[in-house]
């Protein structure tokens, strides 16, 4: 692969914009994907393996729970410093980003959030530091956008709750110490628990041959008459609303993940555009090379301002739900038509894993997909501002 | 042992370069800084004496408050406490002046700075601190070892090394080979939040010579478009005729 050469675009002085500590966590993160993950991603990518070795990075540059306070080992950073760091290792991979958006919103933030003072002090200083990973079950084999009508669900034991069901599609469940995983109770109410790696009756079998975040590890979770302690419920919430609190968190992230993939398009296409020589000339040179690249340019801008204000929101605890719909959709979708116009202007070489461009596109045709489907954030805003839900 | 890093802070390497005012001042509109290379070599090679041989590190930069995100910078990957000097460096006597004014009752045994500073290139700070402090120096310091008072530096030096030894109190001019590239510490986030906490006094300059005043800033011209060819006769007619190299 290519040396990574990557020069972020800042057309509108967003730079201006940001502290210096916004600044200094964003160039620490970029300074460590361009040492530690792009030389390596592409060769993990290809032989679809997880890299564990940058586990220990990614916590030490805090990727794992930057706004989770310094008191339970998170780094007590706001949300615009979470945005940065996922936009820079988004930029390295989206399938390294998923990882770290799963540890953050998914598994620290429901613990931190809805856990209890015990939880909060046994999993989340561990899980900032990367000795624990955790991963997150909510989607079933038969409910995907519609996790409300999941199967998998708890009964009372006693002294402890039975889990019984399935969860399809869970990022890092392979190698996972943890999971927070979302079951129904006897009255169907949805709630919380922390699966523990060595409960007996529970297993992760992983998901293979996927055309994208190949570099990220997916599987099962599968529980067979699993006991769980009954401590291990998270208690402060239940609720479909519970774990739609997590996916506001891990969307927000991704906002602005899906940039750093957009930005890394631009950049290597821009770059490659000034040197290819064709009829003579840079292909820089041709107008509708350049349309690409001023389009790219442009919706890249227009991302940045939508997910730096939404951050803003997010600092003031005023963001809604509907509002980071907004960005996750409209960013991802501007990522991966960028990734797409991107590759074909590298040519042949854009197919290559010579190039990252490629390995971007397939990765965010996930992106796309999770979190909440591209359809399902339309739908969202529809029934926000017309106050009709459509989804049925 | 107690050290001090001189940190300039300067242009990243890929900035594109401009001037105003008439070429005579560098244009910083749209620039990010970075702390000088040389000089990140040396406080990294600091941080080492600090983890190995419990030394104290402190940085000082002369500069006004826009230096500031570069030496936040510099402690968050492990120095102890900063000094800024609050003028705008003009020259290398200027600044080498700044810094020995808070250098010579701070008790260091070991001032590290870089052998030049990529932004102007004078390479006469490091040189003229040893002489205003009258501590002994070593130039284009490519390794340093220090076993109580005594330091032993290696030199790159035309063609060789040279291997010294000096009694401190000793000022180097450091760079590459004091620890490799890929020994540079990025800054991680326990570093950045005890940044935060960490002291940057700010100390007013004293009078100081300007010895040096800039008239004009040139930049190279930009490189022509190249003439490919096939034929040996029409390149050497070329070389002589229109580059008139030969
Ligand atoms: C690589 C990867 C990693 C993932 N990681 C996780 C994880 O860690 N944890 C987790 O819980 N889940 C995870 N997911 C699951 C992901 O969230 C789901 O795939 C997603 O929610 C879509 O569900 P589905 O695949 O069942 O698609 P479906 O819900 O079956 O959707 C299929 C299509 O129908 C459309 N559709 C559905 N309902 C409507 C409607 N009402 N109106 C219009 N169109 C509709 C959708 O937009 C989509 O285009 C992951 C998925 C992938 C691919
Ligand atoms: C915003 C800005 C504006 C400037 N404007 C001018 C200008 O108008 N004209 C001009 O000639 N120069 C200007 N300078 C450059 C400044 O004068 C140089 O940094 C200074 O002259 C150092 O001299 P030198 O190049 O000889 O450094 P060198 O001798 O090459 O530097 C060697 C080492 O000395 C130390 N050092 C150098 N500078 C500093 C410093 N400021 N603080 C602490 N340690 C230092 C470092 O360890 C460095 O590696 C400007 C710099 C900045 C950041």
């Amino acid at each position: 692969m290519k040396p990574d050469s990557f020069e972020a675009p800042d057309y509108y002085n967003l730079d201006d914009l940001l502290s210096d500590e916004h600044k200094l966590v964003r160039d620490a993160a970029r300074q460590w994907v361009k040492r530690e993950v792009s030389p390596i991603i592409e060769d993990y990518a290809q032989k679809a393996e997880f890299p564990h070795q940058i586990l220990n990075g990614l916590a030490e540059i805090g990727a794992f729970g930057p706004y989770i306070p310094e008191e339970y080992g998170g780094a007590g950073l706001d949300q615009i410093s979470y945005g940065l760091i996922m936009q820079e290792i988004e930029r390295g991979d989206s399938g390294v980003r998923s990882t770290a958006s799963v540890q953050s919103s998914l598994v620290m933030y429901p613990i931190y959030t809805y856990g209890s003072e015990e939880q909060k002090k046994k999993f989340l200083p561990k899980l900032a530091s990367g000795e624990l990973m955790g991963c997150f079950g909510l989607t079933e084999p038969n409910h995907g956008s519609n996790p409300g009508g999941m199967e998998t669900k708890f009964k009372d034991g006693g002294d402890h709750y039975l889990l019984n069901g399935a969860k399809l599609w869970i990022s890092n469940s392979p190698f996972a110490d943890i999971a927070v995983v979302w079951a129904k109770n006897e009255e169907g109410r949805i709630h919380g628990l922390i699966i523990e790696r060595d409960m007996e009756g529970f297993s992760t079998p992983e998901t293979h041959n996927k055309w994208s975040l190949r570099a990220s590890a997916t599987g099962e979770l599968i529980f067979d008459n699993v006991k769980v302690p009954k401590e291990n419920l998270l208690p402060n919430k239940s609720g479909l609303g519970a774990p739609l609190g997590c996916l506001d968190s891990a969307r927000y992230g991704i906002s602005w993940g899906a940039i750093g993939a957009a930005m890394d398009c631009y950049d290597t296409a821009l770059r490659y555009a000034k040197e290819r020589v064709q009829f003579g000339k840079p292909i820089a040179a041709f107008q509708l090379q350049q349309k690409k690249l001023a389009e790219m340019i442009t919706e890249i801008t227009k991302a940045q301002l939508l997910s730096f204000r939404l951050g803003q929101l997010k600092n003031e605890g005023k963001a809604t739900s509907a509002q980071i719909s907004m960005a996750k959709r409209n960013n991802v979708d501007m990522a991966l038509k960028i990734a797409r116009e991107a590759r074909q202007m590298l040519g042949g070489m854009g197919i290559t894993g010579e190039y990252s461009i490629m390995r971007h596109m397939m990765n965010l045709e996930s992106v796309v997909t999770y979190e909440g489907t591209h359809d399902i954030h339309l739908l969202i805003t529809g029934a926000d501002i017309t106050g009709i839900p459509a989804f049925n | 042992m107690k050290i001090l890093v001189c940190i300039s802070n300067v242009p990243d390497t890929t900035s594109k370069i401009n001037f105003t005012d008439g070429d005579t001042k560098f244009d910083t509109n749209g620039v990010q800084f970075v702390i000088n290379p040389n000089d990140e070599f040396g406080l990294t090679r600091a941080m080492w004496f600090k983890e190995k041989q419990g030394a104290t590190v402190h940085i000082a930069t002369v500069g006004d408050a826009s230096v500031e995100p570069t030496m936040r910078k510099a402690l968050a990957i492990g120095a102890d406490e900063g000094i800024r000097i609050n003028a705008v460096p003009t020259d290398g006597f200027f600044v080498a002046e700044q810094l020995a004014n808070v250098i010579k009752d701070g008790g260091y045994d070991l001032v590290i700075a870089g052998r030049e500073s990529i932004d102007y290139n004078g390479g006469m700070v490091p040189g003229i601190l040893a002489s205003l402090l009258g501590m002994n120096f070593v130039n284009t310091c490519i390794s340093l070892e220090v076993d109580g008072s005594t330091a032993t530096a290696v030199r790159e030096i035309d063609g060789g090394k040279e291997k010294v030894q000096a009694e401190l109190p000793l000022v180097i001019g450091g760079q590459k080979g004091l620890v490799e590239e890929s020994d540079l510490k990025i800054p991680n986030m326990r570093g950045i939040m005890m940044a935060r906490k960490k002291a940057l006094n700010v100390v007013e300059p004293v009078d100081a010579t300007k010895a040096t005043v800039d008239s004009k800033f040139e930049k190279p011209a930009p490189k022509g478009a190249v003439k490919l060819t096939d034929s040996v006769d029409e390149l050497v007619s070329l070389l002589h005729n229109e580059a008139k190299v030969i």
